[in-house]
């Protein structure tokens, strides 16, 4: 592999670039999806390829090929080149990366149980079991339970003498109850919502989710949920938030505004860009005091987890906001140089026929001192919110609406009614501001989002973010119609 | 790229190695190529070239999957392998149909070859002119140029082959100033026909128009929608609603409403993978021929898009809307959207608004509540304020959360002219023109 890496790189640089990088990767994935009692699909796919990003004539290129040998590596090599030369007919502003990268060395998930060596039987078996927990309540009109088990391997090496190579092991998965009513439909899902909560782990992360054990909770909630009376509408009202709603607040309202690319208008096109301009950095009330919120690649099961970014840059921990103060971005080696700083590793591409941008590692709100319980009991009035259920945020992330599966109201210091099609909206630093309490370490998970679009073409990402219940004051709820 | 006889071969060893077993096998593969653009300059320029060979297993009425992109013998036999092993741990599926038999497919040109073999040097010219007259109006271009070509084949153990050669462009910018910005976007097989300078100016005249945008309130408007609003209102449709997976499940907006007008009689919405104005798809991925399917009629709710599986669920007959079995938890799905277009310019729809909103395009639209296909978004990229039949002011962008079915409800008037639109999300290219549409609902604004 090194050999066929470096004479990728020997061509390269032989041939005019200023710099080159190449990533090889094998993805293995294998899905399975339980409806019903019936598998609806179970699947394993492999990928293999290997991506070549270089500068030439101050301009990148890129170009990708599945064949790993030297003819197809010269073939992309001369075409990445073509490329660059193409983008040099329109330069912008000279590419400067900083301090060379020459990471050397190995990385793996740290996994108990590789889920690649369980049989198929067992892990259908507990999608199964969960099946028939669900089926076991009335009403339910859907029942659905999935599984994801993902192995990555991936080598990189640049023309500044880097060469690093790691192997990323995910584990996903999560079970959803449909139910269906007079023009009404309701869902519940655990872990979380979105298809699946997803970890770098091994087997353990499903055995420690118990799907069969939560399978009639889900289920009975789902139904509950049809008949529950709808949440409040136009009102404003304290507002606590469940720890996977958080996780989902956090990355929608913090993570993509502080993708420093997006604030140089690099995505403008698509994902848009950001209201955290760089003149707000290390001077912008962000959210309360009770707000810390770290990127960092180094948390176990976080999904933005691994030894080095796509840029060979060591993973790290960044401080984004402290006590409510705006101090960090998630930089490349290229936007950082535009700040005078040094990259802090947050360059991942999906695969290898796709460049590295700037993507979220695990971006997480530190937890705070609260009890869960003891913070519904401070609360007098107010509304209990969980699991995402849609989401919305205008393009320079300040404007947001989100509605989650279930709801409770909070009265008297305690949770009452089910509430159905809960929503509430806000601006960004405003709901970060009204912030006065985080839950602690007892209730802080680190959630997983395998979700995050971006990009073109297209790039869906795998992000990690930490969360607990936090509350919030003065929040809008019910936006429905 | 394979051609049709390299993708023969390929399938004829796949089901060969499977030994007279039932077997399905399907390939995509691509030459892509994208030049993105940003602050007047390309930032982002890659090219692709991959192909996925997916095999499906079936034992009785037990099914499992597996894909590789390595074409080698000892690959193939791995994904077979793979895709047995999944088969036989799987139980039986009592409703599933059975490999799709031999059929006939209709011709549809969707080939260009200038559009497959468009240089990076081409796609950099037009680029780079685009940025020059945002530059010159002191205003910063962004955007992606795209080209590249495809091939789907399907073929199985029962006898069928199908195969595809398809090529794509597409071209999107956003041209922003200090407080505004305006987008324009066209696509097609064709790379001929996408005028992109003219994309270019179209952008720059929305953005110099909305620079200094005041704050509007939230309320009831009537709209005008450019072509970008429209496809985003089919594009939600489709996805939550106009597949019969959605309908069994009961989670569509089509339940309760199938043979009843729930849209404004201007309103016709059909699925057509033949029609050489969309991206022409003869078949599907089970190999089943395409048939044009009316989802609405004159405001009547139809039918939905049924692949072999939900057809035989509801004892129907497929119309040839399969995407990958892998996928198969989205069911079937319409790629080939086509909305009809009405009488009206768009200058004429403008001219008998007394007041509303003239919007080009949404954002960040996702659904809030399945049964009525209720929508939150965002305006962007350029909004502005209709009194008298006139264009008087940019306004600030809008949150909206409304029912794209009661939308489409209360439309007064449709553009003539439509547009080709990939859309943002997934393999799906729609035809669509603008809209007159009145109440519509905004609940927010932005700061």
């Amino acid at each position: 592999m090194k050999d066929l890496m470096s004479h990728a790189l020997d061509v390269a640089t032989s041939r005019g670039a200023q710099y080159a990088d190449v990533r090889v990767v094998e993805n293995h994935t294998e899905n399975m999806v339980v409806k019903d009692g019936i598998v609806e699909s179970i699947d394993n796919s492999e990928t293999i390829g290997f991506g070549l990003r270089l500068l030439a004539e101050g301009a990148w290129g890129f170009a990708s090929g599945r064949e790993l040998n030297n003819q197809e590596v010269e073939r992309v090599t001369v075409q990445a080149l073509e490329i660059a030369r193409a983008s040099a007919m329109v330069r912008g502003e000279k590419v400067e990366l900083g301090p060379p990268v020459t990471s050397q060395g190995s990385y793996q998930t740290p996994i108990q149980i590789d889920a690649f060596d369980i049989s198929k039987e067992k892990k259908l078996g507990v999608l199964m079991a969960a099946d028939a927990e669900m089926a076991k309540v009335k009403g339910v009109r859907v029942r659905r339970g999935n599984l994801t088990f993902i192995r990555e391997v991936k080598h990189f090496a640049n023309s500044e003498g880097a060469f690093t190579e790691q192997t990323i092991y995910e584990t996903g998965g999560g079970i959803q109850a449909t139910a269906v009513g007079d023009g009404e439909v309701q869902v519940r899902s655990y872990p979380t919502s979105m298809g699946r909560q997803q970890v770098t782990a091994g087997w353990e992360a499903v055995e420690s989710w118990d799907f069969p054990g939560n399978a009639q909770r889900v289920a009975s909630q789902a139904v509950a949920l049809l008949t529950a009376d709808p949440c409040p509408s136009e009102i404003t009202t304290t507002l606590i938030l469940g720890g996977d709603q958080v996780a989902l607040q956090v990355h929608e309202s913090c993570g993509h505004p502080i993708e420093l690319d997006r604030v140089f208008g690099s995505e403008a096109a698509y994902a848009g860009t950001s209201f955290l301009t760089p003149e707000k950095l290390n001077n912008f009330r962000y959210g309360s005091n009770e707000v810390n919120i770290t990127a960092e690649s180094l948390r176990p099961l976080g999904l933005g987890t691994f030894g080095w970014d796509d840029e060979g840059v060591p993973a790290q921990s960044t401080p984004i906001v402290k006590n409510g103060l705006f101090v960090g971005y998630l930089m490349s080696r290229e936007t950082a140089s535009q700040l005078g700083k040094e990259s802090n590793g947050c360059m991942r591409a999906t695969s290898w026929n796709r460049i590295p941008l700037i993507r979220m590692t695990n971006v997480s709100l530190e937890p705070g001192t609260w009890d869960l319980d003891d913070l519904i009991a401070d609360t007098d009035q107010g509304i209990y919110m969980e699991t995402n259920r849609s989401w919305s945020i205008d393009d320079k992330r300040y404007n947001f609406q989100f509605g989650t599966e279930i709801g409770f109201e909070i009265k008297d210091g305690k949770l009452g009614r089910m509430l159905r099609n809960p929503t509430y909206t806000g601006i960004t630093p405003q709901f970060w501001n009204s912030c006065d309490a985080v839950c602690n370490q007892k209730h802080w998970v680190m959630y997983g989002t395998p979700n995050c679009g971006k990009g073109q073409p297209s790039q869906v990402a795998h992000t990690g973010h930490g969360a607990a219940p936090a509350r919030f004051r003065n929040v809008r709820v019910g936006v429905l119609k | 790229m394979l051609d049709e006889t390299q993708a023969k071969q390929l399938t004829q060893e796949v089901i060969r190695r499977c030994q007279g077993q039932p077997v399905e096998v399907v390939i995509s593969a691509q030459d892509s190529r994208l030049t993105r653009f940003a602050n007047n300059a390309i930032h982002q320029n890659v090219a692709e070239s991959d192909l996925v060979l997916r095999v499906r297993r079936v034992i009785g009425k037990r099914i499992g999957i597996a894909s590789t992109n390595r074409t080698d013998g000892s690959a193939l036999d791995e994904a077979l392998h793979h895709a047995q092993a999944n088969a036989q741990a799987s139980p039986e599926d009592p409703d599933y149909p059975g490999l799709a038999g031999p059929a006939e497919y209709q011709v549809a040109k969707a080939f260009d070859p200038v559009t497959s073999s468009y240089s990076p040097e081409g796609r950099a010219q037009q680029v780079g002119e685009v940025c020059r007259l945002a530059k010159e109006s002191d205003l910063n271009a962004s955007g992606a140029f795209s080209t590249g070509s495809a091939i789907l084949s399907v073929a199985n153990s029962e006898g069928l082959f199908a195969f595809h050669p398809y090529t794509k462009a597409d071209f999107q910018t956003v041209i922003m100033g200090e407080d505004s910005s305006g987008r324009a976007q066209s696509s097609s097989w064709q790379v001929g026909d996408i005028p992109v300078v003219d994309l270019g100016r179209e952008a720059i005249q929305k953005a110099q128009r909305g620079r200094h945008p005041q704050r509007v309130e939230p309320g009831r408007y009537t709209v005008i929608f450019d072509p970008y609003v429209t496809e985003d209102l089919l594009h939600m449709l489709n996805l939550y609603g106009m597949s019969a997976q959605a309908v069994l499940e009961g989670r569509s907006w089509m339940n309760d409403r199938q043979g009843k007008r729930a849209m404004s009689q201007l309103v016709s919405i059909w699925d057509d993978g033949l029609d050489p104005q969309g991206i022409p798809m003869p078949f599907d991925f089970e190999g089943v021929p395409k048939v044009r399917v009316d989802i609405i009629k004159e405001g009547v709710v139809d039918e939905p898009v049924y692949d072999r599986y939900t057809a035989h669920k509801a004892g129907k007959t497929t119309s040839g809307h399969a995407i990958p079995p892998f996928m198969r938890n989205y069911g079937p799905l319409a790629t080939n959207l086509f909305m009809a277009p009405g009488s009206a310019e768009l200058e004429e729809m403008i001219r008998s608004t007394e007041h509303g909103l003239y919007i080009t395009r949404f954002w960040y639209t996702r659904l809030v509540h399945p049964r009525d296909c209720v929508v939150t978004g965002m305006t962007r990229d350029g909004v502005f304020m209709i009194e008298n039949g006139e264009l008087t002011r940019p306004v600030k962008n809008l949150r909206f959360t409304q029912s794209y079915v009661q939308a489409l409800a209360q439309v007064e008037a449709i553009s003539k002219e439509t547009r080709l639109l990939f859309s943002q999300y997934g393999n799906m290219a729609l035809r669509v023109p603008a809209l007159k549409i009145k109440d519509f609902n905004f609940t927010g604004s932005t700061v």
